[in-house]
């Protein structure tokens, strides 16, 4: 099973590559302030310094003087820290309304999606501006808002995951045995809908960074993390003089998502059997 | 009748929607750090505290919290979304004064997306498994993973920094005074790089759906039945396959259509468009919650309406689809 698993997932070039970009980002964040040996907040050298000019800082300095190497590895951690737990947060919330709403259908069932469609319809972005905007940026708040309008999504794909294997002659059987609800949710349909959740996990925090980057560019991001969208929030009005303030956060930031996206769909040949073989 | 009957059920359900979003804003409102009252006093110059009461009376905020609710949805109602004590004006004369921009940015995004994006995707369909197919398939990946914000910034380095070819700022030139066609001409110079890197985004979206789509479709019997028939594929692929994979393609660009809005916040922000996006970056900026919240209503406001639009449209165009 498991090597079925890594022969789907390497047989997709894309996935492996990202995979790879993906771990050499982690990479710099687990010994990036070792190599970096600047604080990300410090003024390290003269402002304005363009890469490669030598002085210890490879990729420049920006208006005040920091390193902008310094600047990145800080920020990786910052983003794929508030990727991961943000993306945890917004799948117990989808999870959980899913599965309720999936396994005991009825009333329940539509008032939740009722819930849910509505959230949907809120433009996202204007909502995580707002709820970080009134509840002052910080990691928490800014997690708060990305689960908040990350979950609905989750809570469908579960919902019709559920709806599906409930008819299904396993649950019969663990009911009949007298297992509790919460049991048969937990343990036994739970980990039959795990692959779907997994592809989509993988893909909300790809959108998570996104989402986090775009915050901290408004100028709401947690005002004592260093973070990739605020550098290239603070290279806006600087444009023509300093080009590297923008373009190095940006790559790190693209590279990153493009291969949290690319591991996504190699996920997804790996763990769904229906869309191996197809004509894709 | 029964598309009527539908019709208004929707319609029923999309305003029981903003009743209940305008009831969350008003929660946001009064969860604002610093009491409203104190800061339009500091504002007004004078904080004594029988002007602060006077004041308190006056916007009603002595009374028990759901008459306050009560009397903010029937503002609402009324299209009063309140005063912006910054700027000095009533929020919704503000918000009507951006509307006009923000709708021209994000219909030609919208527009020029979907085209290209449907083209692209119905390229890649076609030629699939093949260089064409793999370079539309990296292209979209790249542009959906690229920050908005970032790619605007990058146009405005190449085009307007290095190129000098487009303005990069504003709906128009400042002090020209422009009229009839130069005055367009030059509008829509200032439009080509906030449109197009907004567009970009959802291309890749659309690009890859369509796609999808017309692999799919391409599977089904009535394109073997066609294929049998003897009709020429380019025919095949433009009337039978295309045709049948619009529909979701269309549906998934109306829900965001609203969102679009959204986007358009960033877009507006680094090309300082005069739209509702760069309104609420200000208002951001101002600590200025009353216009923040106001846009925020009327986005989503906006993206319920449009989503209603498009189920209307979507069983006007689909006659399959079940109405019950």
């Amino acid at each position: 099973m498991k090597s079925r698993f890594c022969r789907r997932f390497c047989r997709n070039q894309g996935a492996v590559f990202g995979l790879l970009v993906l771990m050499l980002v982690a990479l710099a964040a687990a010994v990036g302030p070792f190599v970096a040996q600047y604080d990300a907040w410090d003024m390290a050298g003269v402002p304005f310094q363009a890469p490669m000019a030598g002085h210890g800082m490879p990729l420049g300095t920006d208006t005040m003087g920091r390193d902008i190497l310094s600047g990145l590895v800080a920020g990786g951690r910052v983003s794929l820290l508030i990727g991961v737990v943000s993306t945890v947060v917004s799948l117990l919330i989808g999870v959980g309304v899913g599965a309720v709403s999936g396994y005991f259908g009825g009333w329940i069932d539509a008032t939740l999606m009722r819930f849910t469609e509505l959230f949907q319809a809120i433009p996202s972005f204007a909502l995580a501006i707002v709820l970080v905007a009134i509840f002052q940026p910080s990691v928490q708040s800014i997690v708060a808002a990305i689960a908040v309008v990350s979950w609905p999504p989750v809570a469908r794909l579960v919902r019709s995951e559920f709806l599906t294997l409930r008819q299904r002659d396993f649950v019969a059987a663990a009911q009949l045995a007298g297992q509790s609800t919460p049991r048969i949710i937990l343990t036994q349909i739970l980990p039959n809908a795990a692959s779907p959740i997994v592809v989509m996990a993988s893909l909300m925090v790809a959108t998570a960074i996104l989402l986090e980057s775009s915050l901290s560019f408004m100028g709401l991001g947690d005002p004592n993390q260093m973070t990739w969208g605020y550098m290239i929030g603070s290279a806006r009005t600087v444009l023509r003089q300093a080009w590297w303030m923008a373009v190095f956060p940006g790559v790190a930031i693209l590279l990153t998502v493009l291969a949290l996206n690319l591991v996504g769909e190699g996920l997804n040949d790996g763990l769904n059997a229906r869309a191996d073989g197809s004509g894709k | 009748m029964k598309r009527l009957q539908y019709m208004s059920v929707r319609l029923l359900q999309g305003l029981a929607a903003l009743l209940v979003i305008a009831t969350a804003n008003f929660l946001l409102v009064r969860a604002a750090p610093g009491d409203p009252v104190s800061i339009m006093a500091g504002e007004a110059g004078a904080s004594d505290a029988q002007f602060v009461s006077q004041l308190r009376q006056q916007f009603g905020l002595d009374q028990p919290l759901p008459t306050q609710l009560a009397n903010y949805i029937g503002h609402i109602l009324r299209l009063d979304l309140g005063y912006s004590y910054r700027q000095q004006q009533p929020v919704t004369d503000l918000i009507l004064d951006r509307l006009p921009a923000t709708l021209l940015l994000t219909g030609t995004a919208f527009a020029l997306s979907l085209a290209l994006g449907i083209t692209l995707g119905a390229l890649a369909s076609r030629n699939a498994g093949r260089w064409v197919d793999s370079a539309v398939t990296v292209v979209a990946l790249v542009f959906y993973a690229t920050p908005l914000y970032w790619l605007a910034m990058m146009a405005v380095l190449l085009f307007t920094v290095q190129l000098d070819l487009l303005p990069a700022f504003g709906l128009f030139t400042v002090g020209a005074d422009l009229t009839g066609v130069d005055r367009v001409l030059d509008i829509s110079r200032h439009l080509v790089l906030p449109a197009g890197t907004l567009g970009l985004f959802y291309m890749a979206v659309y690009a890859r759906m369509t796609r999808a789509s017309m692999l799919e479709v391409a599977q089904m019997d009535f394109v073997k039945t066609a294929r049998a028939k003897g009709l020429a594929p380019g025919r095949i692929q433009s009337h039978h396959v295309l045709r049948n994979a619009l529909l979701p393609v269309v549906t998934l660009a109306g829900i965001q259509a609203g969102g679009m809005i959204g986007g358009a916040v960033l877009t507006e922000t680094v090309f300082a468009w005069p739209g509702i996006g760069r309104l609420m970056f200000d208002a951001l900026l101002q600590r200025d919650y009353n216009l923040l919240l106001g846009c925020f209503l009327f986005t989503a406001a906006m993206a319920v309406l449009f989503n209603l639009i498009t189920d209307l449209v979507y069983t006007l165009v689909d006659p399959r689809i079940d109405l019950g």
